[in-house]
């Protein structure tokens, strides 16, 4: 009966690789204390954007409150909000919903 | 990059960092200690979040995390997770606050840094800022001066100084 099993098995797996394959994404809150031209130099520094992208999302943190950074597997996103965390700024991780 | 400090600003920015290291160290002595670890060298922190206001900050869950509504996954996803990377920030912390100790002389003076050491003073001068400034509650509406007999004043005029002394550095690494 391998084949029967299998396919009851079949639906709430794929769904749970539905789950697994959102990406994760890397969120940066806003603070009263960061200043605004440090969070841009990280942005710059950590990720590579330019200095127009990361003034953008620096302003997005200031004016929205929050900003999505970055994005991918969930290890790239550990590895960025931990670096966003020796950096000082407060960042979280979330899978895309 | 050269920098010079009065002996009076030295002492008040070594203080402060002194002052932070004690209590990421603090933190640091607090982590569970099993023979596993001191066989590996592989640290494992604590699960759980500092109660005190200024080391949570310095030291961020991994999840924002709904008060209302905690889902357990999240919650054992952040224990996970502090456990895992909150002894290397500790390291990180303490290892750019002792670049400012080295590099600082406490009669002040010139200080000249590397790149790497700019580099350092810049997340070590944000580190004490963020400590000073959640001591202070300071929030965007805080004013430039508070009124005198606020037990905050005199404090605030150090935090003003720390956010110069960033900012000038900030121009200085990003011109």
């Amino acid at each position: 009966m391998p084949a029967a099993d299998e396919q009851t098995q079949a639906e709430p797996l794929s769904d749970e690789l539905g789950a697994a394959d959102r990406p994760w994404q890397t969120v940066v809150w806003n603070d009263p204390v960061n200043l605004m031209s440090y969070v841009t130099y990280v942005f710059q520094k950590l990720f590579g954007y330019s200095h127009d992208h990361a003034t953008k999302l620096m302003l997005d943190v200031h004016h929205k409150g929050k900003a999505i950074v970055s994005s991918g597997s969930k290890d790239k996103v550990e590895g960025d909000v931990s670096r966003l965390h020796t950096a000082g700024l407060w960042a979280t991780m979330q899978q895309a919903s | 990059m050269v920098a010079g400090f009065e002996q009076q600003e030295a002492a008040v920015l070594r203080g402060l960092v002194s002052q932070m290291e004690d209590m990421l160290k603090a933190r640091a002595d607090e982590a569970p200690r099993d023979e596993l670890s001191e066989l590996t060298g592989i640290k494992a922190g604590p699960s759980t979040a500092p109660d005190d206001p200024v080391l949570a900050r310095l030291l961020p869950d991994f999840h924002r995390i709904d008060p209302d509504q905690p889902t357990q996954e999240e919650l054992d996803s952040a224990a996970a997770l502090r456990s895992l990377h909150e002894p290397e920030l500790l390291d990180a912390k303490l290892e750019v606050a002792e670049v400012v100790m080295e590099t600082l002389a406490p009669r002040g003076g010139e200080v000249r840094l590397s790149i790497e050491q700019a580099d350092a003073w810049l997340s070590a001068l944000n580190d004490v800022r963020l400590a000073l400034g959640t001591a202070l509650d300071v929030s965007d509406e805080m004013p430039d001066e508070l009124p005198e007999d606020d037990p905050r004043s005199a404090h605030l005029g150090v935090y003003h100084w720390l956010t110069y002394l960033q900012e000038s550095l900030v121009q200085a690494m990003a011109g």
